[in-house]
């Protein structure tokens, strides 16, 4: 065990047991997943992608490219988690990854002696031929030996929420700028929202002790916690990473709600999705140690200095027993300091600076460490664990020194990644030796370390300054007690340190890309930095390059002769740390992909046996099958039969219905239909067609004129909100002047299609006494309203889409269920079976009427057979652009009917037509087949189609072939409709 | 992405719907059809301000002309789009 006694922030009370690799360890409450593995001396935590070499934990938070585990196993299996980033649970299983058999013997890693066939680009030049071979070969023997962890095969068991939050003030990150940033705000009373990825808030205050406003700085980050947690106005979010930064003060985090718990509540999502929309934003994240290129700096043993300070500190954990300290300016000495206050032997220390301030000799001292002053690190010793390190002495002398912890200081780069997501980009200072924030996303401060201010005293008086700010931008500008004070430690930022020539000298730990990979694509040409990026793939790591990104554009920079500001970085998109898939689909999935609507009748249906089918968002009858019936054609043939000799009773609820309200109401729809509706009479209905602008048929439906000023539009069902907006557009834009009110009343009304002989009958059957429905009174195309089930509205049409006499009747949908229970008893004697989609279909192919396959956006009305429809005494939507010369070109593609010449044969709907003797080639394609039914009326197959000149072809003989399906047969052109032409039996 | 709607205030992009360029202008019946083509299918693409149409679908209903810079999203002015007055020239 490395615990150390007397020290850090875990509950030495609450031990957790865990497994890693299947073994059982145990840790502490408050133990990181990756402290407990150090407690308990695990180094080796995973194998790098590449060149399997052996790997350790590097950082002590999300910045981590080499510590990845499978987190969790079976469905809840979770890839890629960076073990410095899982709060310990007991129960918890990790697997290390990308290792086999095991994590310290991997056969692979025999690819890390074959370095050189793994250079960058190496994807783009050793596969390239033959083509073929890539997907077969080499694909998935790359995916086999480089690799990330499994993701789970089952599906997710958990639940995933999502949220919306809206406040003055979004402070991210808790450390000392975002607690004095929080502070500041809500003391003067501003909405203020705290989001913190760690689960306890504090930032480096938890690491670096300190003291503020004379309490030990961790206690000072309690004490501020408290203060906060009372005001009624502030919300404090732990376990929440902010990962992107929108438009308008909008921002997306992501809450592990229950990622530190074995499974979650049984009321609680895993994780919740928050949109905050925040007034004003306070980007507090701090800054991220970067790694020193030198040779052999992936060895397990390897790590970030303030990551040390952080396990000795924060975890009681200490991450070796014997140190060597390299340092590229003054902060590895607070590493030098803390690794003796605990009683760490520290073997040396190895400081970029030739010269260096005095009282780093006394800190020395007092650890009993050997200073290389202007020394660097020449290779490192050890197989899954450092033994030793040599040290390169300033004359060039090669010292050995045993020592299985090198801690690494390498300077800091702010944590700019969120004030890149809308097109800013960082800017290189020199004063900060990093890239700082550049064009800030608008209502954005950026303070403390993550703007490159790296003191504890900057990062409160800017935090407490930027919360003020924010506060008083949001309308809180009272006075408040201020922010404590404090100094900022003594020093300098540390220079980017790079070991120009070191061999296998890293830059991207996770993609295994190294200065000899930057020197390669700097020989090739690609030296920008974004080129370098996608040639080396340095920084496309799942830790988007946090601590070695830097260090690459260096090494370029070094290559080219280009300072730091003109070599730049690349820039950061969302997300800053990777977000799962499931928390963004939140609980959009499965059957909650989209919403379900249901019709007003739709349980009747149900319980009638009805097989449904998804229309939209709406769950349809398709057909309702009885016993016995061999299949649905036999289901839809019986349904059909009764329709035809009795009557059947459909839903159409779904149909989109419009109520229109005022005088101007025909003038608006003379003005969207392409024929005229002002001069309907009251107590009529008409069919229409309706154009987009720029010619084509956009949808089409009867409007029956209720009263004087009342009117009611149909839609189709899928075009039902498209048309109202369209409706609105011509209405609010083009002709504010019509005095006309409408709104979609599609859910308020119940209808449904009760057609056959039989249909007025059962019509009056439901209707309450007194209603005429005497052809004489009500002809074909009426419209009335009456009252029916004892005083319920019921507004009747006399309109048929199957040919025979129908109607259509609209209750409100409240009454829609007792509505078809009532008819299904009334019109028993009237031989009334119900009837779904199916025979809804074929009826209307068997009268060519028109439905989505013929109304497909490339039709005109013209095509469809309307032309003598188009008024030409009126403006409409649509007219001028209708009359282009290739839309009424009569060789264009319109409807015709068509049946097979063997009347045993089956049509196919898509097949394409072409002449009869023409090869099945596409320059001989005229048309295609729209829509296709077994009319059991008469007996055959019949379709619709477009044909290329159809009109004036009725009884010619053409191909119908289908090359992908194999089917290949002659129809005939006919007429589109088959039954009845003349109408005489919808009259009656 | 939040947009200011005339009537109902900032509301999140997600209850809109844009349909692009609103300064097209409607033609006269009779006019040329040269001019009907432009006007169906010829938009500005601009970098910089744009008029554009938007729908608060999922608010008030009303189409209304936003003024937007392509290039930082920011909405300078909103308006409803009826106060343009009939479309037709």
């Amino acid at each position: 065990m490395t615990r150390l006694a007397g020290c850090g922030l875990v509950d030495r009370a609450q031990p957790l047991s865990f497994r890693f690799d299947g073994n059982a360890y145990t840790g502490l409450a408050g133990d990181t997943l990756a402290s407990a593995l150090l407690a308990n001396g695990v180094r080796l935590a995973g194998r790098s992608f590449k060149y399997h070499r052996p790997r350790g934990i590097l950082s002590a938070g999300p910045e981590e490219p080499n510590a990845l585990v499978e987190l969790r196993r079976g469905a809840r299996r979770e890839p890629n988690i960076p073990a410095t980033t899982v709060e310990l649970f007991s129960g918890l299983e990790a697997d290390s990854q990308n290792r086999w058999p095991s994590l310290r013997f991997d056969v692979m890693a025999v690819t890390g002696l074959l370095g050189p066939l793994f250079p960058a680009g190496f994807y783009y030049k050793t596969f390239m031929w033959p083509a073929r071979f890539w997907e077969r070969l080499y694909e998935p023997a790359i995916r086999r030996a480089a690799g990330l962890g499994r993701a789970a095969e089952a599906e997710d068991p958990d639940r995933y929420d999502r949220a919306h939050l809206y406040c003055d003030v979004l402070v991210i990150g808790s450390g000392a700028a975002g607690l004095a940033a929080a502070l500041a705000a809500g003391r003067r009373g501003a909405r203020v929202v705290l989001c913190e990825s760690d689960w306890r808030l504090g930032g480096r205050l938890l690491a670096d002790g300190g003291e503020i406003d004379g309490l030990p700085a961790a206690d000072w980050a309690v004490a501020a916690e408290a203060e906060l947690r009372a005001m009624p106005e502030v919300r404090m979010m732990p376990r929440t990473t902010v990962f992107g930064v929108y438009d308008h003060g909008t921002y997306g985090a992501v809450q592990r709600v229950s990622d530190h718990e074995p499974e979650p509540d049984a009321n609680e999502p895993r994780q919740r999705y928050w949109r905050i929309t925040a007034e004003r934003g306070v980007l507090a994240a701090g800054a991220i140690e970067r790694l020193v290129a030198f040779s052999g700096n992936d060895r397990p043993g390897v790590m970030l200095s303030g990551a040390v300070r952080q396990y000795l500190n924060r975890y009681a954990v200490t991450p070796g027993r014997r140190a060597i300290v390299v340092t590229a300016g003054d902060d590895g000495w607070r590493t030098v300091t803390a690794l003796a206050s605990h009683g760490i032997e520290v073997a040396a220390v190895v400081d970029r600076r030739a010269e260096m301030p005095e009282r780093h000799a006394a800190a020395a001292a007092s650890a009993g460490a050997r200073v290389f002053a202007g020394g660097r690190i020449g290779g490192t010793l050890g197989g899954s664990s450092l033994f030793a390190a040599d040290i390169v002495e300033a004359s060039g002398e090669r010292t050995r020194v045993a020592a299985d912890l090198l801690a690494v200081a390498g300077g800091w780069n702010p944590t700019v990644q969120l004030t890149c997501h809308l097109g800013g980009k960082p800017v290189w200072s020199a004063a900060a030796e990093a890239f700082v924030p550049g064009a800030l996303p608008p209502g954005m401060a950026v303070v403390g370390a993550a703007r490159g201010s790296f003191g504890l005293g900057s990062a409160l008086a800017e935090g407490a300054r930027a919360g003020a700010e924010a506060a008083e931008a949001t309308g809180f500008s009272g006075s408040a007690p201020a922010i404590p004070f404090a100094l900022d430690a003594e020093g300098a930022p540390a220079p980017i340190w790079i070991d120009s020539g070191a061999r296998k000298a890293f830059v991207d730990l996770q993609h295994d890309v190294t200065l000899e990979d930057i020197a390669i694509a700097h020989r090739e040409g690609f030296r920008a930095v974004e080129l370098l990026k996608r040639y080396t793939t340095h920084g496309m790591a799942t830790d988007q390059g946090k601590t070695g990104g830097v260090l690459g554009m260096a090494a370029m920079a070094a290559l080219t002769g280009m300072d730091m500001a003109e070599t730049g970085t690349t820039v950061f998109r969302p997300p800053y740390t990777p977000v799962a898939i499931g928390a963004l689909a939140g609980p959009n999935r499965g059957k909650d992909y989209r919403p379900r609507r249901r019709t007003p009748a739709q349980g009747w249906a149900e319980e009638q046996g009805a097989v449904m089918t998804e229309v939209g968002l709406w769950h349809r009858a398709l057909w309702f099958p009885r016993p016995g019936e061999a299949d649905w054609q036999a289901t839809i043939t019986r349904e059909i039969g009764a329709i035809r000799t009795g009557a059947g009773v459909a839903e159409v609820s779904t149909l989109g219905k419009i109520e229109l309200v005022g005088p101007d109401a025909g003038a608006l729809l003379d003005f969207l239909y392409i024929n005229t509706f002002s001069t309907l009479p009251v107590g009529r209905t008409r069919f229409g067609i309706m154009l987009r602008e720029d010619g084509f048929a956009m949808d089409d439906g009867t409007t029956a004129r209720l009263e004087q000023d009342r009117w009611i539009l149909t839609t189709s069902t899928g075009h039902a909100g498209a048309v109202m907006e369209h409706m609105e557009y011509v209405h609010q834009m083009l002709r504010p002047e019509l005095k006309v009110a409408f709104t979609s009343v599609s859910d308020r009304w119940a209808q449904f299609s009760v057609a056959g002989p039989n249909s007025r009958q059962v019509i009056a059957g439901v209707l309450d006494p007194g209603a005429d429905l005497a052809d004489a009174a009500f002809p074909h195309m009426a419209c009335g309203v009456f009252t029916a089930l004892g005083g319920v509205p019921a507004r009747v049409f006399r309109i048929s889409f199957s040919g025979e006499r129908a109607y259509e009747i609209a209750v409100p949908a409240g009454f829609g269920e007792e509505l078809v229970r009532r008819m299904m008893q009334t019109g028993a004697a009237f031989g009334l079976v119900p009837y779904g989609l199916e025979s809804l279909g074929t009826m209307r192919v068997e009268k060519g009427h028109l439905g989505g396959g013929e109304i497909n956006g490339q039709t005109t009305a013209r095509d469809l057979g309307f032309a003598r429809l188009m008024s030409s005494r009126k403006d409409y939507i649509g007219r001028a652009l209708a009359q282009r010369p290739a839309l009424i070109d009569p060789r264009r593609p319109a409807l015709v009917g068509l049946r097979p010449v063997d009347r045993m044969a089956t049509l196919r709907g898509g097949a394409h037509l072409l002449p009869e003797d023409a090869p099945v080639r596409i320059e001989h394609d005229q048309g295609h087949v729209t829509s296709v039914a077994y009319s059991p009326t008469l007996g055959h197959w019949i379709g619709l189609g477009l044909l290329e000149g159809g009109p004036s072809r009725h009884g010619e003989v053409v191909r119908a072939a289908n090359p992908l399906e194999g089917f290949d047969d002659l129809v005939e052109i006919v007429p589109p409709c088959f039954l009845d032409p003349q109408g005489a039996r919808l009259r009656g | 992405m939040r947009l200011p709607c005339p009537h109902c205030g900032s509301r999140p992009a997600d209850e809109f719907t844009c349909y692009g360029a609103a300064d097209p202008v409607r033609p006269a019946a009779g006019a040329p059809a040269q001019v009907w083509h432009d006007y169906v299918h010829i938009r500005p693409n601009p970098y910089g301000l744009h008029n554009e149409l938007w729908q608060h679908v999922h608010g008030c209903r009303r189409w209304l002309v936003m003024t937007r810079d392509t290039r930082t999203h920011a909405v300078l002015g909103a308006r409803d789009g009826g106060s343009r007055g009939g479309g037709a020239a």
